[in-house]
């Protein structure tokens, strides 16, 4: 039933169709919602209000109150709603607005929407789908900006996804939905008003494999979520210095599809891996590890990390820029990579 | 405190029928968990045992309110629910043992027994846990337009965790079909209520949440039959949820069967709550009033210990799970 568009057709009379990361989200929400009655989103101002980021914009004049739900500022029973509605057959949006707030929910993911199915020797499926906004760079300080992939990409049961553009956001979210399993999906806040090219009719994109989203041989780049247009950026930049970059995004985290990666690897012999959550115990220290592992003799220099540095989200714009990966720091990555020989 | 009815009052006179069904229900628990104990105590089952024994009353009376598709989520203290919502004494057994024949394939263990197929969405291993669960499974009834009811066992002690709140909360505002049935056994693990809360009764939380209460004596199966009843037919009629604090008794300790290292509770108390045993004031009701026979409740108690015997064999010659298949079950497709 999915239906799978690798990437957009481009328009042969050129006027391909854009949409923001937002609405192209939203679009295809509203497509599986249409296609399944058993989807349903709740949360904190997703009904009457259309979503803080206008993600639910629309939804509640069309599928009304029963499938559009606004409920109070109670993570946990929100997410329990979805683990136990999803338990019983339904298949739930849940929307945790920002990733900060995963904290005051998180037994109700790790322990309970993770783990039922594997607990119940597999008499239930959690097929929930859990939406949140990730990511600095809005001056949102601490508590409203974090990327914390890797925390839930450590538990067994959980997927989670990480659309890097409009494309990405509507594909991810579709196959999110339709997946039996619970899936997070990170939506990136500073790419909420990014435009892509986004086919009309309803896809998915197969969670777990790795788009190379552009080709090169000199340097592989792993990069994640907004982490894919600042490593495309850097190799536009070093494109003109004759160095040819490799660009991978996983699109999903959990589960990872290194494969795509290594053999990425096993042509370029030099990889680097960014993200913005902090470089400490990141994915990027997981990827390294098994880069190593499977094409240790392929690696013409080590594997290379940059994320954040160890310190909360900071606050002011001058210090949030210095915090945050971007191309120019990638570009200075690969360099270095290619300086060792 | 929204103390709607006395529970106590009996509306309507309960049927030969439904004592008998209460007390059965009772026997099968107690013999259940004293049978699960001797078990442990012979070091024959691994990990933790949280006994049900001294509050079967709560789990019958409620359970013999329930369709098979209503659902219930439980506790640490779970086998009382699952047996008395009609989980198998061999799917329970072999689950304790670890035998790959259990109720999750010897995944799960005595925190995690469940049966989706009774409604039973699982005993939990987190305290509260099982709150919002029960809340969306209500939903999920709503949602497709059926009658079915949630109901979420907790102990006082799990009324002191935000998922509690914020899952009456939710139902409240929600308007939800969901019982709310505090079993207040007195003590947060070996914390007592005194310690762990200033209110003498658990239900005047759920005034906080817009939400009527009544107490009934939980040691009186009948009387937690005929609050759950009442409850349930409210719910069903889409008239939103309903907290029971069932005031009742744990006679093991918080875990296992072994002594303690303090005693935190005394034999005078002990004593006194097991004289009000509620397998025992059953029986003797039922036999005062003519609705059983002596003989009638002894066949109940035979055949479930035949059973048993049988569930145990089962269990220990059933096989253990395949260390091959370590990965079996964590995702779907």
């Amino acid at each position: 039933m999915t239906t799978i568009t690798e990437a957009p057709a481009p328009a042969p009379d050129g006027t391909a169709r854009t949409l923001t990361y937002v609405k192209a989200f939203n679009e295809g929400l509203g497509q599986v919602m249409r296609e399944d009655d058993s989807v349903f989103v709740a949360g904190e101002d997703v009904a009457g209000y259309g979503g803080v980021f206008r993600m639910f914009e629309g939804l509640l004049e069309e599928f009304g109150p029963r499938r559009m739900v606004d409920t109070p500022i109670s993570e946990a029973a929100l997410v329990g709603l979805g683990v136990g509605a999803a338990a019983r057959g339904l298949r739930p949006v849940v929307d945790l607005m920002f990733m900060d707030f995963i904290g005051v929910c998180l037994d109700q993911i790790v322990n309970q929407a993770a783990k039922m199915k594997y607990m119940f020797g597999g008499a239930v499926s959690v097929p929930l789908t859990i939406t949140t906004a990730s990511g600095a760079g809005l001056g949102a300080a601490a508590q409203h900006s974090q990327s914390l992939e890797a925390w839930l990409a450590h538990v067994p049961g959980l997927k989670v996804v990480m659309p890097c553009d409009a494309y990405t956001a509507k594909g991810l979210t579709v196959s999110a939905i339709r997946d039996d399993n619970p899936v997070v999906v990170m939506l990136n806040k500073v790419l909420l008003g990014s435009k892509s090219e986004v086919p009309e009719q309803i896809y998915g994109i197969p969670l777990g494999q790795a788009h190379t989203a552009r080709q090169g041989s000199d340097v592989t780049v792993v990069a994640l979520g907004r982490m894919v247009g600042e490593a495309l950026t850097a190799a536009a930049e070093l494109a003109a210095e004759g160095v040819e970059i490799e660009v991978i995004d996983p699109r999903t985290v959990q589960p990872l599809d290194t494969e795509t990666v290594i053999a990425s690897v096993r042509r370029t012999n030099r990889v680097l891996v960014v993200h913005e959550a902090v470089t400490f115990g990141g994915l990027g220290a997981e990827i390294a590890a098994q880069i190593q592992d499977a094409a240790f003799d392929y690696l013409d220099a080590p594997v290379l990390r940059i994320g954040a540095p160890f310190s909360p989200v900071p606050f002011s714009p001058v210090l949030e820029k210095a915090y945050v990966p971007d191309a120019a720091r990638i570009a200075q990555g690969c360099r270095r990579l290619l300086e060792r020989s | 405190m929204t103390q709607d009815k006395p529970a106590n009052t009996a509306a309507h006179p309960i049927s030969p029928q439904v004592v008998k069904d209460l007390y059965e229900r009772m026997v099968r628990i107690r013999l259940f968990e004293t049978e699960a104990g001797k078990l442990m105590e012979a070091g024959k089952l691994p990990g933790f045992l949280h006994l049900y024994v001294g509050q079967e009353a709560v789990a019958a009376g409620v359970m013999a309110a329930l369709r098979d598709d209503d659902q219930i989520t439980s506790t640490h203290r779970g086998h009382g629910h699952a047996v008395a919502k009609g989980v198998g004494f061999k799917e329970m057994y072999a689950e304790l043992y670890g035998r790959v024949t259990g109720a999750c394939l010897g995944r799960g263990g005595s925190m995690h027994i469940n049966d989706v197929t009774l409604g039973m969405l699982g005993a939990n291993g987190i305290v509260g846990a099982g709150i919002p669960i029960a809340v969306g499974a209500a939903f999920a009834a709503r949602y497709k337009s059926e009658d079915g009811v949630a109901v979420t066992f907790f102990g006082d002690g799990a009324t002191n965790i935000g998922s509690f709140h914020e899952a009456a909360n939710m139902a409240a505002v929600l308007r939800l079909p969901v019982l709310f049935i505090c079993e207040n056994n007195g003590y947060a693990e070996f914390t007592p209520q005194s310690k762990h809360m200033l209110l003498t009764d658990v239900a005047d939380r759920a005034a906080a949440y817009g939400m009527p209460s009544v107490i009934v004596d939980g040691m009186d199966a009948v009387a937690v039959h005929r609050a759950a009843t009442e409850a349930v037919a409210r719910a069903r009629a889409g008239e939103g949820p309903m907290f029971i604090e069932a005031k009742t008794y744990r006679y093991y300790d918080h875990q296992g069967v072994k002594g303690l290292r303090h005693p935190y509770r005394s034999q005078e108390e002990v004593d006194t709550w097991k004289a009000r045993d509620p397998i025992d004031l059953l029986r003797d009701r039922a036999l005062a009033d003519g609705t059983a026979t002596g003989a009638e409740l002894d066949d109940i108690e035979r055949r479930t210990r035949d059973e048993i015997a049988e569930a145990i064999a089962h269990a220990e010659a059933s096989p253990l799970p395949d260390t091959a298949d370590l990965l079996l079950n964590v995702y779907s497709g």
